[in-house]
C-alpha cells in the first residue's frame, strides 16, 4: 500500500445548526486520484474544503504528511485548488493568472516565465499569454484554472466540480486531459462532482458520500459491481433493488422465486436487499426463466435496447441488445455472480441515507 | 471577536455620523424656544402652529404634488424607454444610456441653469410647470437605472411563448413582462420620488416669484432664522416615511415565510 | 422579441424627445451664451473670466475642498462597505435604504443642523466639555464645509463600492489565498483591483456634486467663503449676467467631462452603478 499523505479524524461541520459532516474519518494516499461522490448536500464539498483551508472543522483533525494543518490558513499549505467556475482573476492576463501564486513565493521572473510556458504547453493553450480569461471559452478558462494552480508544484489538488460548467463533449475531452495530467504529474488529485460517470471514469478510489457520511470507499469496478447498500447501487448507475430474504449460503428467494447466489455468511432466512444491474438481467423464453414476467416498456437507446419487465409485482430494468416487443411473456434469468447481495440498513441514519436520494 | 466588535463600532460611529442631524432636528422639533441655541423645555407647540401655518401647508402641497406628478411621469416615460433601449443594437444603446447618464452625473447647478435658461428662451411662466418639467426630467435616469437591470433579466422566450400562445404584443406585456420588472418600476418610483422630494438646486434656478417648495422656503428662512414648524414638519415627514418602510418591509417577509 | 423598427421608434419617441428638449438643448444654450456676450457676439471673455483673481481663487478652493471630500469619502466609505458586504446582511435594498432614508428629511435642514451640533456651544463642544477635551472651533471654516460634503455625499461612494464588493466571487479570494495570499496580498492584488469600477464611481458621485455645491457652503462656511458654485449662483439670481455665469459653468463641465470619461473607462459594464 501508498504512503497515507492526508488523513481526516473524526471531522464534523454543521452549517446554521444543521450537521454537515458527522464524525467522518478518511485516509488519502499519494499519487492517488480519489473521488468524492454524492448527491448534493452530501458533505463532499465541505470536506473539500475543509482540506483546502476555506472551512474549519467543528470538531477533528486534519493530517498532511504526519502534521497537524488543522487550523492553518490556505496559503500556508502545500496543495492547490481549482474552483468551480474557474475563479479566475479577470483583472489580469493568462499570465498574470498563473503568475500570482510564484510571484507571491518571490520567485525569480526566469524561473517563473518557464513555468508559466511549462504549464500552458501542458495544457494545450501555449501562446495564450496576454489574452483575458473573459475572451476564453469555458473550456480553456478550465485549463487555465489548473495550470494556475499546478505551477505551485502542489503534492495534492483539489479539484471541486471543474468540469460541472461545461458541455457533454468536453466533459469527456477533459477527462481524458485530467487522467494525462494526473499521471504526468505524479501527484494526488482530490475531485469532488456529483456525476457518477465522472467518478467511475478518472478515480482509482471513490468515496462515495450521502447526509455527511461516507457510504462506500472503494475502486470504482467495487463500486459499480459490489455496492455495499442501496444507496451506492442506486446512485452509481440503474439498478434493481429488490426486497429479498437469504434461504441460506448460495441462495436467495427473491419475490418468490429462488435464485442462486455467490454470497455467503449472511445467516438463514434474513431479510436483504439485492442488487442486480440491468445488463445483468437475462431474457428468456418463458420456460426458460426462474420468473416470468411481461414487457411493459421499450425504449431504444442506440447501444441496447432498454425494457421494463413486469414479473411477480416488481418493475425489472432490463438493459439487452436483444428487443423484446411490449406484450411479449418472458423468463427472467441471471447469473449467480450478478446477484449482489446487501444487508438490510440498521440505523435510522442509513436509512435515512439510503431514502434520500 | 475583537474583530467583530471593532467592526461593530465602526459601523455605529457612520450611522451616528449619519444620523445625528436628524436626531437633532426632531430635538429641535419639540424645543419651546424660538432660537437654535437654546433648549427652552419639551413642548408641542410647534406642531400645532404647524398646521396654522399656510405659507408651510402650502409649500408641502407643492412639493408633494411635484413629486408625485414628476416621478409618475418619469416612471412612464422612463418604463416605456427601458423597453425600447433594451430592444436597440449594442452602439445605439450605450448611446442612449450616455444621454440618460448626463443629468446623474453632470452637477445639478449646470441642470439648473440650462434649465433656466432653456424655459426663459421658450418664454415659459416660472412657475409650478417649469418645477414640474425639471423634475421630470432629473427623475428619469433613476427610473431608467433601476428598470433596465429587470428589463434585461426578462426571459425573451416568457414574451415569445405568450405571443405563442394568441396574446397580442400590448397583451403579453402586460400580463408577462411587466409583473417581472413590476419590482424595479416600484423601486423607480420611490427613488425618484424620493429625489425630486429633497430636490432644491434645481427647483431654486426654475422656480417662479411667490411659488415655493419646502426646500426653496427653508432656503429663504436661512437668513432670517428657520421657522421651528419646519423642524415639525420634517419629523412628521420622517417618521411617518419610517413607519411605512416599517410596514412594508414586515408584510412581504411573513408572505414569503408563509410560502416555504 | 422580434425587432419591429416601426413599434421601436414609437417606444423610444417619447423618451428621445424628452431627452433631446430638456437636457441636450439647454446644454447647448449654457454653451450658447457662455460664448457670447450681450449683444450675441462671439467671445471667450466669459470663459476667460475665470482667470481672474477672484474667480480662479473660488475655483482653486473648490477643487480643493471637493478633494479633500472625495478623500475623506473614500477612506471613510470602503471600510464601511467592507464590513456590511461581509455581514449577512442578506436585503441588498435594506443597505441601499438606511443611506436614502435620511434623504425624506430635507437636505437643506440636514445639513443646517450641523450648524447646531457644531456651535461653540453646539452639542459637540457640549459633549468635548464633558470629556475635559479641547472644543471644536470648525464652524463658518472650510473645515466645516469639508464636513457637510462628507457628510451628504458619503452615501454616494458606499453604495458603488458596496456593490463592487458583494460581486467578487467569494472563490476568486478563496483561490488567491489558495495559491498563498495572505490576507493583505489578497487585498490588495485581488479585491481592491476588481471594485476599482465601484471605487471610481463612488469618486465621481462625490467629486462633482461637492466640486460644484454653493449650498453646503452658504450653509457651513459662512458669508465669507465663496466656492465656484456660489459665484455662478450669484451670477444667475443676483448679478444677472447669464453670459458669465454660463461661461463659468463650461469650465466646470469641463472638470465633469474629465470626470465622466474617466469612469466611462474604468466602468464599462456600468458595474459601480450605485443601485
Amino acid at each position: 500500500m501508498k504512503k497515507e499523505l492526508i488523513n481526516l479524524i473524526d471531522i464534523s461541520k454543521s452549517f446554521d445548526g444543521e450537521l454537515v459532516l458527522d464524525e467522518l474519518n478518511l485516509s488519502i494516499h499519494e499519487n492517488e486520484f480519489l473521488t468524492l461522490l454524492g448527491p448534493s448536500g452530501c458533505g463532499k464539498t465541505t470536506t473539500l474544503r475543509i482540506i483546502g483551508g476555506f472551512v474549519s472543522p467543528d470538531k477533528g483533525q486534519v493530517v498532511f504528511d504526519g502534521q497537524d494543518i488543522t487550523s492553518l490558513p490556505p496559503n500556508k499549505r502545500q496543495l492547490n485548488t481549482v474552483f468551480q467556475k474557474y475563479a479566475l482573476f479577470t483583472h489580469m492576463d493568462i499570465a498574470e493568472n498563473i503568475a500570482f501564486g510564484l510571484k507571491i513565493k518571490n520567485k525569480s521572473k526566469n524561473y517563473i516565465d518557464d513555468k508559466i510556458k511549462y504549464a500552458l504547453k501542458l495544457v494545450n493553450l501555449e501562446g495564450y499569454e496576454k489574452r483575458m480569461p473573459d475572451s476564453l471559452s469555458g473550456g480553456q478558462q478550465q485549463r487555465i484554472a489548473i495550470a494556475r494552480a499546478i505551477v505551485n508544484e502542489p503534492k495534492v489538488l483539489l479539484l471541486d466540480e471543474p468540469l460541472g460548467a461545461l458541455d457533454l463533449k468536453l466533459r469527456q475531452d477533459m477527462q481524458y486531459e485530467l487522467i494525462r495530467l494526473k499521471n504526468e504529474l505524479g501527484i494526488t488529485f482530490i475531485y469532488v462532482t456529483h456525476d457518477q460517470e465522472e467518478a467511475l471514469t478518472m478515480s482509482d478510489t471513490i468515496v462515495v458520500m450521502n447526509q455527511g457520511y461516507i457510504q462506500q470507499i472503494g475502486s470504482p469496478e467495487t463500486i459499480y459491481n459490489e455496492p455495499e447498500n442501496a444507496f451506492v447501487a442506486d446512485f452509481i448507475g440503474d439498478s434493481n433493488i429488490i426486497d429479498a430474504i437469504m434461504l441460506e449460503d448460495k441462495l436467495v428467494s427473491i419475490l418468490g422465486a429462488r435464485f442462486a447466489c455467490v454470497d455467503t455468511g449472511f445467516g438463514t432466512n434474513r431479510p436483504v436487499d439485492v442488487v442486480i444491474r440491468p445488463e445483468d438481467v437475462e431474457l428468456v423464453k418463458p420456460e426458460e426463466g426462474v420468473i416470468q414476467g411481461t414487457v411493459t416498456h421499450l425504449i431504444f437507446k442506440g447501444v441496447h435496447y432498454e425494457m421494463e419487465v413486469m414479473a411477480n409485482g416488481f418493475e425489472w430494468l432490463v438493459h439487452s441488445t436483444e428487443m423484446f416487443s411490449v406484450g411479449t411473456d418472458v423468463g427472467i434469468r441471471v447469473n449467480p455472480f450478478n446477484i449482489q447481495i446487501m444487508n438490510k440498513p440498521e440505523s435510522e441514519d442509513e436509512e435515512a441515507a439510503a431514502i434520500e436520494t | 471577536m475583537i474583530k467583530t466588535t471593532a467592526q461593530k463600532i465602526y459601523v455605529g460611529l457612520i450611522f451616528l455620523f449619519l444620523y445625528a442631524p436628524i436626531l437633532t432636528l426632531m430635538m429641535l422639533s419639540f424645543n419651546a424656544s424660538r432660537t437654535r441655541a437654546k433648549w427652552g423645555g419639551f413642548s408641542l407647540k410647534w406642531y400645532s402652529a404647524l398646521f396654522r401655518n399656510r405659507e408651510i401647508m402650502q409649500a408641502l402641497w407643492n412639493t408633494l404634488l411635484i413629486a408625485f406628478v414628476a416621478s409618475l411621469v418619469a416612471v412612464v416615460i422612463g418604463t416605456i424607454a427601458c423597453i425600447a433601449i433594451n430592444r436597440m443594437g449594442r452602439r445605439a444603446r450605450a448611446v442612449m444610456m450616455g444621454i440618460t447618464n448626463i443629468p446623474m452625473l453632470d452637477a445639478e447647478i449646470v441642470t439648473g441653469i440650462s434649465l433656466m435658461l432653456l424655459f426663459i428662451s421658450f418664454g415659459l411662466k416660472f412657475g409650478l410647470g417649469t418645477i414640474l418639467l425639471s423634475h421630470i426630467t432629473f427623475c428619469i435616469p433613476y427610473v431608467v437605472l433601476s428598470v433596465m437591470p429587470r428589463i434585461k433579466q426578462v426571459d425573451a422566450s416568457v414574451y415569445e411563448a405568450a405571443l405563442d400562445l394568441g396574446a397580442s404584443p400590448v397583451k403579453a406585456f402586460f400580463k408577462v413582462v411587466f409583473p417581472d420588472i413590476l419590482p424595479g418600476v416600484l423601486s423607480g418610483y420611490l427613488m425618484a420620488f424620493t429625489i425630486s422630494l429633497d430636490d432644491f438646486i434645481i427647483t431654486h434656478f426654475t422656480k417662479g416669484a411667490g411659488v415655493d417648495t419646502l426646500s426653496t422656503k427653508i432656503y429663504t428662512e436661512v437668513k432670517k432664522g428657520i421657522k421651528p414648524e419646519m423642524y415639525a414638519l420634517s419629523t412628521i415627514i420622517f417618521v411617518t416615511v419610517l413607519l411605512l418602510l416599517f410596514l412594508v418591509n414586515k408584510t412581504p417577509q411573513e408572505k414569503s415565510k408563509l410560502q416555504n | 422579441m422580434k425587432p419591429n423598427k416601426l413599434t421601436d421608434r414609437l417606444l423610444s419617441a417619447p423618451y428621445l424627445l424628452w431627452e433631446a428638449i430638456f437636457i441636450i438643448v439647454p446644454l447647448g444654450m449654457v454653451f450658447y451664451y457662455g460664448l457670447t456676450d450681450r449683444f450675441g457676439a462671439f467671445t471667450m471673455e466669459n470663459v476667460v473670466a475665470i482667470m481672474g483673481a477672484e474667480h480662479a481663487k473660488a475655483l482653486w478652493l473648490s477643487i480643493a475642498l471637493s478633494l479633500a471630500s472625495t478623500v475623506v469619502c473614500f477612506l471613510l466609505a470602503y471600510p464601511l462597505a467592507m464590513i456590511l458586504a461581509h455581514m449577512n446582511v442578506s436585503q441588498h435594498s435594506f443597505i441601499v435604504l438606511i443611506f436614502i432614508l435620511p434623504m425624506w428629511m430635507n437636505f437643506l435642514l440636514r445639513t443646517l443642523a450641523w450648524q447646531t451640533l457644531l456651535e461653540k456651544n453646539g452639542v459637540i463642544n457640549n459633549i468635548l466639555e464633558f470629556l475635559h477635551m479641547p472644543p471644536l472651533a470648525i464652524i463658518n471654516t472650510p473645515a466645516a464645509i469639508i464636513l457637510g460634503m462628507v457628510y451628504n455625499f458619503l452615501p454616494f461612494m458606499v453604495l458603488p463600492i458596496y456593490n463592487s464588493l458583494v460581486k467578487v466571487d467569494p472563490n476568486v479570494v478563496n483561490a488567491a489565498r489558495d495559491l498563498g495570499a495572505n490576507e493583505i496580498q489578497t487585498f490588495f492584488k485581488i479585491i481592491f483591483p476588481l471594485t476599482i469600477p465601484g471605487v471610481i464611481s463612488g469618486i465621481t458621485m462625490v467629486f462633482v456634486p461637492a466640486l460644484t455645491t454653493f449650498v453646503i457652503s452658504k450653509l457651513l462656511g459662512g458669508s465669507k467663503i465663496l466656492l465656484i458654485g456660489n459665484v455662478i449662483e450669484e451670477e444667475f439670481t443676483q448679478a444677472g449676467n447669464w453670459h458669465l455665469g454660463s461661461g463659468l459653468s463650461i469650465v466646470l463641465m469641463v472638470f465633469i467631462l474629465f470626470n465622466m470619461v474617466i469612469s466611462a473607462i474604468f466602468d464599462k459594464n456600468g458595474e459601480g452603478n450605485m443601485l
